[in-house]
């Protein structure tokens, strides 16, 4: 699995999700609790609109001089004794992690949860190698063992499974035989892993934020998989976003308590973790060998263009919870692992328009995900970027559509025009119309009225009335 | 004070009735208004497509035909924030723009009209009967109008209001997203109509035309027994 998480087209998949009755309404109770958590969490913390501003201002700043920025992390963290690496491709990524697996004798694998590994499809370049890759966040474990699931959301990735059906994928995969309590079933989980962690050979994570100034990878999670995961294998790796660094641990309390608030409305996560390096003299744990692969994958290629912005992104998903389109078709409709609003601006810049130009669409432009991202990413702005670019600079609008604004932009612009076309409107529409309503229009209004009544046009426009009101002397 | 009246394609052609109303109650409060007859449509439907080119033209035709204007008002919410996007759209203009700039600074959303300029928070409206309010997107985000529409309408005798529930989310109008995403736009309105069906509402008020003809349409489809009203023909009750 890569970015690209199916084959079906968008509306194909949007169809098929939305007779998923059970994703609709865990997806709608989930978006209900997650926002009431993060408006409470924001208010808590209070001034969150300087905080947002202050988050903003930190993750320009840093795309504004991300090269010094990397230069720093990177030397800092050679210092220490770690091994940096710049992917510039997918390829360049899970082949420089082949490399370091194969020439540890890396045979068992665990995985902390990491978005951009799974963007750069690292588990199933790991499996061909032969080796054992076992995801440790609880979500993406139970993904995992229901036959590679991709993940619906970016923080909570199981979100669209009930509890019975992780209670059958464990009775499946692991010979569970309790009941579909949470309770229970995270304990199941736990014992399990707990003996995968006593015996990996590798430990591979992601990175919330790396700090520039000391040399670390910052980690946030609620289980404490990822500490597991980094002190207890031998070798030990971390791949991480070109993008997501800040200068020093001051920015990064900054970012992380946006983060936390906006993901899950908590102040803090349970565990917030630093990795620095290899085990030093004196560590009492810590990896032997520790490798940071940097990826870029079409990122330094968003740099500098009029969609930057969207590199700002925490990977909080508070857009994805307040979404009215994700809510109804859920994660997979976008056919990438980023879904929602800031998928649907990411994932046609990484992953192109041939495959993704239907996701700037899927949006009604009404500015929930605009207002609610801790960073100020103007993300409906960038789905109307994108819009932009698909009809003026790839020209791939489809032909009836670009006639009819054309026509918009003529007749729309022409106040004899507008004046005449309005008019006859009423008696165009007369052979459609009965009690003043149309319910099956002709040409554009078909897709309206397939769901909705339309209203006649008026025989009186308001213009009309306004110049008799006029000649009347105003108020009557 | 006088009041040049930007009323919006959609009142203009669909929902005459509402145009009235914002006449009728804004010279009620002492208005005086003109209707400039080179108006046409402020873009909207084009620009949110990605068609921007096309939809400048319009936007011009907009800008000359309000220059003299001293206030701009209009009883829509979306319609408004799009006139504030024209100084966005022609930044690099250096004719245009600051035309557009002008533009923006006199052009009021009626309710914010009402209340932040008039001061006036009670037009002394009466409407018996149960409502609920739906705050369409581009008003209170974008355009920033929250409190407005509710403040004259607490005050509105005989009328009491139910929240409604998720009142936060789209009623999945977003214009050519109704039609070229019917699919969704008809699950998103759907949950609007069935939230508005359980406040027990006679009345669901809004404040932007597009938005109201998206619902309006759905629950007269589905027969249900709620009828919807656009702010100014509430305001004009009495």
């Amino acid at each position: 699995m890569a970015m690209k998480i199916g084959e079906g087209k968008f509306k194909e998949n949007v169809n098929n999700n939305m007779e998923d009755t059970f994703m609709r309404g865990a997806v709608a109770g989930a978006q209900e609790r997650l926002r009431t958590r993060r408006l409470d969490a924001a208010e808590e913390l209070g001034n969150w609109e300087e905080w947002r501003s202050h988050g903003e201002e930190i993750r320009k700043h840093v795309l504004n001089n991300l090269d010094y920025y990397l230069h720093e992390l990177a030397e800092n963290l050679q210092k220490r004794g770690g091994h940096v690496f710049f992917a510039e491709t997918a390829e360049e990524a899970t082949g420089y992690i082949r490399e370091v697996v194969n020439a540890n004798g890396g045979k068992k694998i665990l995985k902390a949860k990491s978005m951009v590994t799974e963007e750069i499809g690292l588990n199933g370049v790991l499996e061909n190698e032969g080796c054992e890759v076992i995801e440790t966040d609880l979500g993406e474990y139970i993904l995992q063992l229901d036959e590679h699931d991709p993940p619906s959301h970016i923080v909570t990735p199981a979100l669209h499974k009930n509890k019975e059906q992780i209670r059958n994928v464990f009775a499946q995969k692991l010979d569970y035989k309790l009941t579909s309590k949470p309770e229970e079933l995270a304990l199941h989980a736990r014992e399990t892993l707990r003996q995968e962690f006593l015996t990996a050979d590798i430990g591979i994570t992601g990175c919330n934020f790396a700090i520039a100034e000391s040399g670390s990878i910052g980690l946030v999670t609620n289980e404490g998989n990822a500490g597991l995961v980094s002190d207890l294998p031998k070798t030990q790796i971390a791949v991480m976003g070109m993008e997501r660094i800040v200068p020093t641990f001051e920015e990064f309390e900054v970012l992380v308590g946006l983060l936390t608030r906006s993901a899950v409305g908590q102040k803090l996560t349970s565990y917030i973790t630093a990795l620095s390096g290899p085990r030093e003299e004196g560590d009492a744990d810590g990896p032997e060998e520790f490798h940071l692969v940097i990826v870029d994958n079409g990122r330094s290629k968003i740099l500098g263009t009029e969609f930057q912005s969207v590199l700002q992104c925490i990977r909080c998903a508070a857009c994805i919870n307040v979404c009215p389109v994700y809510r109804h078709i859920g994660g997979h409709s976008y056919n990438s692992i980023y879904p929602g609003p800031i998928g649907a601006v990411l994932t046609p810049l990484l992953g192109g328009y041939d495959d993704f130009k239907d996701l700037p669409y899927a949006s009604t432009l009404c500015a929930a995900c605009t207002d609610a991202c801790p960073v100020k990413i103007p993300l409906h702005e960038l789905l109307h970027k994108h819009r932009q670019v698909i009809v003026e600079k790839e020209g791939r609008a489809p032909i009836s559509e670009k006639l009819a604004m054309k026509a918009f932009g003529f007749g729309a612009a022409s106040d004899p025009m507008y004046a005449a076309g309005s008019k006859m409107a009423a008696a165009m529409m007369k052979p459609f119309t009965k009690n003043d309503r149309i319910s099956s229009g002709p040409g554009p209004l078909k897709a309206w009225t397939e769901i909705r009544e339309f209203p006649a046009p008026n025989k009186e426009r308001f213009r009309d009335w306004f110049k008799q009101h006029e000649k009347g002397g105003g108020e009557q | 004070m006088k009041v040049t009246l930007f009323i919006t394609c959609i009142v203009d052609m669909f929902q005459a009735d509402v145009g009235k109303a914002t006449v009728e109650v804004l010279e009620r409060l002492g208005c005086d208004i003109e209707f400039p007859m080179g108006q046409v449509c402020c873009g909207q439907p084009a620009y949110n497509s990605g068609y921007v080119e096309e939809s400048k033209d319009a936007m011009k035709k907009m800008i000359t035909t309000f220059e003299n204007a001293e206030v701009v008002v209009t009883p829509s919410g979306s319609c408004a924030t799009m006139f504030k996007e024209y100084q966005h759209i022609f930044h690099d203009d250096p004719v245009w723009r600051p035309r557009a700039e002008r533009l923006a600074a006199k052009t009021y959303e009626l309710t914010e009209f009402i209340v932040n300029v008039l001061k006036v928070e009670n037009v002394g409206a009466k409407l018996n009967g149960v409502a609920t309010y739906h705050p369409s997107c581009h008003m209170t985000r974008l355009l920033g109008v929250k409190d407005a529409p509710m403040t004259l309408l607490k005050n509105v005798e005989g009328l009491r209001f139910e929240p409604l529930p998720n009142a936060h989310n789209c009623c999945g109008f977003g214009g050519t997203f109704s039609v070229k995403m019917g699919n969704i736009s008809e699950q998103m309105v759907d949950e609007k109509v069935d939230s508005t069906e359980r406040t027990g509402a006679d009345f669901l008020i809004g404040a932007d035309g597009g938005c109201l003809m998206n619902i309006g349409g759905r629950i007269e489809r589905r027969g249900k027994p709620i009828r919807v009203m656009h702010i100014a023909e509430v305001l004009n009750s009495r």
